[in-house]
C-alpha cells in the first residue's frame, strides 16, 4: 500500500510547495508591479517635464504646465510638525506605559491608543473639518499668533488669519494619527531593555527619569529611530484626513502654516477622477511615484535601525 | 542635598510630562468618540438601512446601497485576499525561512503593509480600470484585496512561527508528508492568530477611502453590478461631508458613527479572541 501511495503523496507535496512559492512571489509580483505602473502612466510627464517638475510651483490644468513644489512642501511640512508633535508625546506614553503605569492599568491604556491608530482616516478628515477646525481657528491659532508668532523668525510661521483650515491643521491631525504608531514601536523596544541593566542604575540610586534617559534610551535609540520613521512613513501616505483639513490650494503666497496649501495625496484625492486624459493625468501618477519613492526610502531607513537593534539584541544574549 | 532635591525635581517634572502625554492621546480618542456618537445617534433611524441615498437638497433618505456595496466590496476582497496571504505566510514560515528569497519577499512585504494606500489605488487605476473601460467594483475589490495580503502574510508567518518544531517533528514522525502537517497540524494550531490577523485585516479595509476614489468611485443609486462603479460607506461619507446641505451631511455622520464603532468592535473581538484562545 505505501508504496503505491508515495508517488501520490510526493506530487502533493510538490503541488502544495509550488503552489505556496508561487503565491508568495505575486508579492514580489505586486511591487514590481506598482513601480513599473507608475513609472508607466506617468511617462508622459517625466519626458515633458523632466527634473523641472520637481522645482516648479506652477500647476495649471488649462496651460497643461505642471510642477510639483508645492504639493512636495505641502507633504514634508505637515509631517514634520506632525513628528514635532507625535514624537516628545510618543515617548510620554511610552515612558508611562513601562515604567509608570500600574500593571493592571497597562493593558487597557496600551489597547486605548492602538484604538486611535485603529479609527478610519476620514473619521479623522471629518471630525479635523466639522469639529476640530472652528475650534483650532477660534481658540489656538489666535493663541500661537500672539505669542509665538512675535518671536523674529519663526513669527512668520504663525502669522496671517486663522481660516482653521490650513498646512498646520493638517499637521496636527497627522500627528494624532501616527502617535500610537510611534508610541507602540517605542514601548516595545523599551520593554526590551533587560531588567538587570535597569536594576543595577535603581540600586545606584538613580530616580525613574535617571534610568529612562541614561539607561533604556541609549540601550534602544535604533528602535526609536526606527519607530519614528515608521510614523514619518505613515504621514507621508495618510491621505483623506488631509484631504479633508488641508485647505486644497496650489498657490503658496506666504511662509505662515495657517495658509492653505496641498498635498501630495490630496492633490491626488482631489483632482484625479476630473483630470483630463493625457498629461494631467500623468503628472498626478508622477505625484504618486514621487510619493511611493519616498515613502519607500523613509521605510527602507526605518527598518535599517529597527533591524540593527534586533542583531545588537541577539548579539548580546 | 542640595543636587538631591534638583534630580527628584527633575524627576518629578518628567514623569508628570509623560503623564499628560499619556492623557493628551486618551483625549483625543474620546473626544473623537464622543462626537462620533452624539452627531451620528442623533440621525439614525431605521430609515438609514432601507432607504437610498438621496440627492443634494432632498430630505430623508438612508445609506442601504453604501452599506450593501461596502459589505461586498470588504467581503469579496477579504474571500480573495485571506487565501493569498496565508499562502504565502506558509510559504515564508514553512519553505523560504532562511532562503534568500524567503528572506525578500518578508521585507518587501513589510514595505507594502505600511506603503500609503494612494498608491495601491493608481496602481489598480492604471492596471485595471483604464483598460477596462472604467471605474468598476472589480477594481476596487482588487485594490481592497491587495491591502489585505501583505496583513494576512504577516500575522500568518508570526503565528506559524510560534508554533513549537517538536509538534512538526512529531507530525513527521508518523510519516505525515509535509503538506499534511502544515495544513493539518502547525496550520491548525495557529488558528487563532491567523483568524485574528483576517479580522484586522478586514477593519482595516473597511474604513479605507483613499483607493476606492481611484477604482470602484461611487453610485447614487442602488446597484450591486461589480461591473460599475458602486456605493460604498467611506466614499459616500467623503461626498457629503463636503457638501453644505444639512441633510447629506446628517447622513455622512451617521456613516461615520457605523464604521468607526464597525471598525472598532473587529479590533477589540480579535483582541479578545486572541487572548483567549492563547
Amino acid at each position: 500500500m505505501s508504496t503505491s501511495e508515495k508517488p501520490r503523496r510526493d506530487t502533493r507535496d510538490q503541488i502544495f510547495s509550488w503552489l505556496t512559492t508561487g503565491v508568495a512571489l505575486f508579492v514580489l509580483v505586486t511591487m514590481v508591479g506598482i513601480v513599473l505602473a507608475l513609472c508607466y502612466a506617468a511617462w508622459p510627464s517625466i519626458k515633458a517635464f523632466n527634473i523641472s517638475f520637481l522645482f516648479t510651483s506652477e500647476w495649471n490644468p488649462p496651460m497643461d504646465r505642471y510642477g510639483a513644489l508645492i504639493p512636495i512642501y505641502g507633504t514634508l511640512v505637515t509631517s514634520i510638525i506632525a513628528l514635532i508633535i507625535a514624537v516628545p508625546v510618543s515617548f510620554g506614553i511610552a515612558l508611562f506605559l513601562t515604567e509608570l503605569s500600574p500593571a493592571w492599568l497597562r493593558r487597557p491604556l496600551g489597547t486605548a491608543v492602538e484604538l486611535l491608530a485603529a479609527i478610519p482616516s476620514i473619521v479623522y478628515g471629518m471630525w479635523g473639518l466639522l469639529v476640530f477646525a472652528p475650534l483650532f481657528a477660534k481658540y489656538v491659532q489666535p493663541l500661537l499668533a500672539s505669542t509665538l508668532g512675535k518671536i523674529p523668525l519663526i513669527g512668520a510661521l504663525f502669522s496671517g488669519a486663522p481660516l482653521g483650515i490650513g498646512l498646520l491643521t493638517a499637521g496636527v491631525i497627522l500627528a494624532i494619527m501616527i502617535i500610537p504608531f510611534i508610541a507602540s514601536v517605542m514601548r516595545d523596544v523599551f520593554e526590551v531593555t533587560p531588567a538587570m541593566v535597569k536594576e543595577s542604575a535603581y540600586g545606584l540610586g538613580c530616580t525613574t527619569w535617571e534610568v529612562v534617559w541614561n539607561v533604556v534610551l541609549p540601550h534602544s535609540k535604533t528602535g526609536v529611530v526606527g519607530g519614528v520613521m515608521l510614523g514619518l512613513g505613515r504621514a507621508l501616505g495618510e491621505t483623506m484626513a488631509v484631504t479633508f483639513v488641508i485647505g486644497n490650494t496650489n498657490f503658496l503666497s506666504s511662509a505662515s502654516l495657517f495658509m492653505p496649501g496641498n498635498s501630495i495625496t490630496s492633490a491626488l484625492a482631489n483632482e484625479f477622477s476630473e483630470a483630463a486624459p493625457g498629461l494631467h493625468t500623468a503628472a498626478l501618477m508622477e505625484l504618486g511615484l514621487l510619493l511611493f519613492i519616498i515613502t519607500l526610502i523613509v521605510l527602507v531607513i526605518s527598518k535599517l535601525f529597527l533591524a540593527r537593534l534586533a542583531r545588537s539584541e541577539g548579539a548580546k544574549s | 542635598m542640595e543636587l538631591l532635591a534638583r534630580r527628584k525635581l527633575i524627576n518629578k517634572v518628567a514623569l508628570t510630562m509623560s503623564m499628560l502625554a499619556m492623557s493628551f492621546g486618551l483625549f483625543w480618542l474620546m473626544w473623537i468618540l464622543i462626537t462620533v456618537l452624539q452627531l451620528g445617534l442623533g440621525g439614525l433611524s431605521l430609515d438609514i438601512f432601507t432607504q437610498m441615498t438621496p440627492p443634494p437638497g432632498a430630505e430623508g433618505g438612508g445609506l442601504l446601497n453604501a452599506i450593501v456595496g461596502s459589505s461586498m466590496l470588504v467581503g469579496l476582497a477579504t474571500l480573495v485576499g485571506t487565501p493569498l496571504g496565508i499562502l504565502a505566510g506558509i510559504y515564508l514560515a514553512e519553505y523560504g525561512r532562511h532562503s534568500w528569497l524567503g528572506d525578500a519577499i518578508r521585507y518587501v512585504n513589510d514595505l507594502l503593509l505600511s506603503a500609503p494606500s494612494i498608491v495601491i489605488g493608481l496602481f489598480v487605476w492604471t492596471v485595471v480600470v483604464a483598460n477596462t473601460g472604467g471605474y468598476s467594483g472589480w477594481a476596487g475589490i482588487v485594490a481592497l484585496a491587495l491591502i489585505v495580503v501583505p496583513v494576512v502574510v504577516r500575522t500568518t508567518e508570526n503565528m506559524l512561527q510560534l508554533v513549537p518544531n517538536s509538534l512538526r517533528e512529531a507530525a513527521f514522525a508518523l510519516g505525515a508528508p509535509k503538506y499534511s502537517v502544515i495544513l493539518s497540524v502547525t496550520l491548525r494550531a495557529a488558528r487563532a492568530g491567523v483568524v485574528t490577523g483576517v479580522l484586522l485585516a478586514v477593519a482595516r479595509i473597511a474604513g479605507e477611502t483613499a483607493p476606492l476614489i481611484f477604482t470602484s468611485l461611487s453610485n447614487q443609486f442602488w446597484s450591486v453590478d461589480l461591473g460599475k462603479p458602486i456605493a460604498s460607506l467611506p466614499k459616500v461619507i467623503l461626498d457629503f461631508a463636503m457638501n453644505p446641505d444639512e441633510n447629506l451631511q446628517r447622513l455622512a455622520w451617521v456613516g461615520v458613527l457605523l464604521i468607526t464603532f464597525g471598525v472598532l468592535t473587529l479590533n477589540i473581538v480579535a483582541r479578545v479572541f486572541f487572548r483567549q484562545k492563547h
